[in-house]
């Protein structure tokens, strides 16, 4: 509820009364007050504590507040497929979902791999609602072969560079990568899938794969380009490899291999990872046909694990939305991948904290201080003074029905449409100003 | 999206023991020679996405000696060419009166697919490695003319699985009656997974294992450009698995031996096998015309 001495929407200045704070960076898990002030976060205070005024009262009783979430893989698929999604409508599901910060993937068309691009994607005339962080492409047109011009990239904005969607094969090109990134400090991520094994497959392999007749992709794609990732991160000093969208249980063994090592390995899963099993694509829902593909039990087990021990950098979401008539063909011929931003949260407080007992702390900690350390999302991910105003406020008790219909992305196909889940967004506030609910 | 329409047939899978036994019946009240009028007036569309012989003309004959008229589509020639979409399809042929449609699909699902967006039962004539439910039906109406109950027998299915709607629909149908099934291949044709696909499936290696006491032996095609690049080469499977006069010996005396069709003289079976005493091969096609009439009949038929 937003009580206002002046109607004013960007008020230069924003109290956030009687939340529940939980800044897993600062190790903050208490009721908290906290102002804002001309985007900045300007005081953490104990209730009724803030010394500073202002113009606007957010009142958070009942609420948890935490740092604004973030986001290190969506497809918001401009340039060039607005009929799935533009940069305005995934950041408003962004928003809705909670996230106040989003990492765009590359493998739009064109292929975001110029300074460019990346420059584009940022301008104001994008309509973005939530913070854009590009992500260019490791190879010209991601074909996989040279290199793109990373230090441009990274002055253009880029926060890293990755090929999603395909993975880097070649050893030496991923070598190259991986060396150019050390010299920039800039991360290298890989959509870890041994392609020359997995073609014409469209699900895990396994018992279902093998029940509906269809090709199946063995766990060991994606173990197999970890496992050599992680080797070559080892061999090269100062090197940052973050695993995208992580869905085995062995590729999580090359990924604690490499932790241990001290490498700079980092790794994501998404929430529906960590929700579904290969067996929930029942009878050819394509809304249940992603890549990396639903997994087994064994795997999901691997997985809730690792997100609770702490080998998980971060919750992404993968949000991959696409227009009905490219889900409503044939399970073979279906487009790969799912809407994700505004179920991710609900998602893990029903799974993961309710379901598996995982504390709210390290959910938050998932979406906000880990993510940002993933890509040196310098000033976000906590609220310490100082810090950008991004804030996200939620009610970790509240049940509700998602509606994929009332979606605010521009595609519907999830899997998720009308589970009923708990947990939900109260508000989200980008730079001190309150985005989500909007007007 | 809808649930398919009564009287469809996506699958076996996912049929009751009752269904089955409905459709059994059915069709062995089905006299081609003296068809009913059953489907009077009625318009099935047979819609063939993949080559067929033996499935389309039964089809065909099926419906026409119940009454129907038949059309048929097929990928080559039609709007799938231009890139029409499955679901399209489908509307165009109901926008035309089609009462049934038997589809055959080099893609796993696609009769699903269509079943779900349509409101006129969709038959599955074979999707890609998924079902083939009219041959599984035909082929356990072949074994019951030959043996008095399903229960107990001991089956053996050798070659290609993995790639083969034929055999899971079997092994559905079969398992859902009691058959005790072995599945029998090199790994690149039988994989351990194979197992988990029905109740009391086992896997063997070896034919000599896996036939001795059996009653029915169903073989399969094995398609020589899937042995290209596979460990075993072809002249290691036919060595191996290839289904001779000797390797029927250790079945039952009674044992019958059964084959999909097309077969391949020499690569899976002997001539002496396909055209011996005990090979049911011909049979099974000409058995699939009643069974075929029984589906239609219960899709759209009057009596059901």
């Amino acid at each position: 509820m937003l009580t206002a001495k002046n109607q004013k929407r960007d008020a230069a200045s924003l109290l956030i009364k009687g939340g529940h704070v939980i800044d897993p960076a600062a190790k903050i898990n208490a009721p908290m007050d906290i102002l804002l002030r001309d985007g900045r976060v300007a005081e953490v205070a104990l209730p009724n504590k803030t010394r500073g005024g202002a113009d606007e009262k957010f009142d958070a009783r009942g609420s948890i507040v935490a740092p604004g979430f973030i986001d290190l893989h969506v497809h918001l698929r401009e340039p060039g497929q607005s009929h799935k999604e533009t940069i305005a409508s995934g950041t408003a599901a962004a928003a809705a979902g909670g996230f106040t910060s989003v990492c765009t993937m590359p493998n739009t068309s064109p292929v975001v791999d110029t300074d460019e691009w990346v420059a584009w994607l940022r301008r104001p005339e994008r309509g973005a609602v939530v913070n854009v962080f590009p992500i260019a492409a490791a190879t010209r047109g991601s074909r996989g072969q040279s290199l793109t011009d990373f230090a441009a990239l990274q002055r253009a904005g880029a926060v890293a560079v990755t090929d999603d969607g395909k993975p880097i094969l070649d050893d030496e090109v991923m070598r190259a990568a991986l060396r150019l990134g050390a010299e920039l400090n800039l991360p290298v991520v890989q959509h870890a899938e041994d392609t020359r094994i997995t073609e014409h497959c469209s699900m895990h392999e396994g018992p279902t794969s093998f029940r509906l007749g269809l090709r199946g992709m063995p766990a060991a794609a994606e173990a197999s380009i970890v496992d050599r990732d992680v080797s070559l991160a080892q061999q090269i000093r100062e090197s940052r490899l973050h695993v995208a969208h992580l869905s085995t249980s062995d590729a999580l063994k090359a990924v604690r291999r490499g932790k241990r090592a001290r490498a700079r390995v980092t790794c994501e899963v998404t929430p529906h990872h960590f929700t579904l099993l290969d067996s929930d694509v029942g009878e050819y829902n394509t809304n249940f046909k992603m890549n990396p593909p639903l997994r087994s039990a064994s795997d999901r087990e691997a997985i809730l694990v690792a997100l609770a021990d702490g080998t998980v950098d971060a919750i992404a979401t993968d949000h991959a939305p696409h227009a009905a008539h490219e889900k409503q063909v044939e399970f073979e011929h279906a487009a790969f991948g799912i809407t994700g931003l505004e179920t991710a949260l609900a998602l893990a407080i029903t799974k993961l904290h309710r379901e598996h007992k995982i504390p709210l702390a390290r959910i938050v900690e998932l979406f906000t201080s880990g993510p940002a350390r993933v890509f040196d999302l310098r000033g976000r991910g906590s609220l310490q003074r100082g810090n950008f105003a991004d804030v996200t406020i939620f009610d970790p008790k509240k049940r509700w029905t998602f509606d994929a219909v009332k979606s605010h992305s521009l595609s519907r196909n999830t899997p998720f449409d009308g589970w009923q889940l708990t947990g939900k967004v109260v508000a989200t506030i980008v730079g001190g100003k309150m985005t989500y609910p909007a007007d | 999206m809808n649930k398919p329409v009564r009287g469809s047939l996506l699958g076996i899978e996912h049929l009751e023991q009752n269904e089955i036994l409905g459709l059994l019946k059915l069709a062995r009240r089905m006299n081609p020679q003296k068809p009913r009028p059953l489907l009077r007036n009625k318009r099935v569309v047979l819609l063939f996405y993949e080559a067929s012989t033996r499935t389309r003309s039964s089809f065909e004959i099926a419906a026409k000696s119940l009454g129907a008229t038949t059309t048929l589509v097929q990928s080559s020639g039609s709007s799938v060419e231009k890139g029409e979409s499955l679901i399209d399809t489908g509307y165009t042929l109901r926008a035309v009166g089609a009462d049934v449609i038997v589809i055959r699909h080099p893609s796993a699902g696609a009769p699903e697919l269509m079943a779900k967006h349509l409101d006129i039962p969709v038959i599955n004539a074979g999707d890609g490695m998924h079902e083939h439910p009219s041959q599984a039906l035909l082929d356990t109406f072949t074994i019951l003319k030959h043996k008095k109950t399903l229960k107990g027998l001991q089956l053996a299915i050798i070659g290609d699985i993995v790639h083969s709607r034929v055999a899971r629909s079997a092994c559905h149908l079969l398992t859902k009656f009691g058959v005790k099934i072995t599945l029998c291949g090199p790994p690149e044709f039988v994989p351990e997974v194979a197992a988990t696909l029905a109740p009391g499936l086992r896997i063997s290696r070896h034919p000599e294992e896996a036939l001795r006491g059996v009653d029915v032996i169903m073989l399969l095609r094995v398609q020589k450009e899937r042995l290209a690049g596979q460990k075993i080469g072809l002249q290691e499977y036919i060595a191996h698995y290839q289904m001779s006069p000797a390797r029927l010996k250790l079945a039952r005396r009674d044992a019958i031996v059964m084959h999909p069709g097309p077969i391949i003289r020499g690569l899976e079976l002997t001539s002496e096998v396909a055209d011996g005493a005990q090979s049911v091969i011909v049979d099974e096609v000409r058995n699939g015309v009643p069974v075929r009439m029984a589906i239609l009949a219960r899709a759209v038929g009057k009596a059901k």
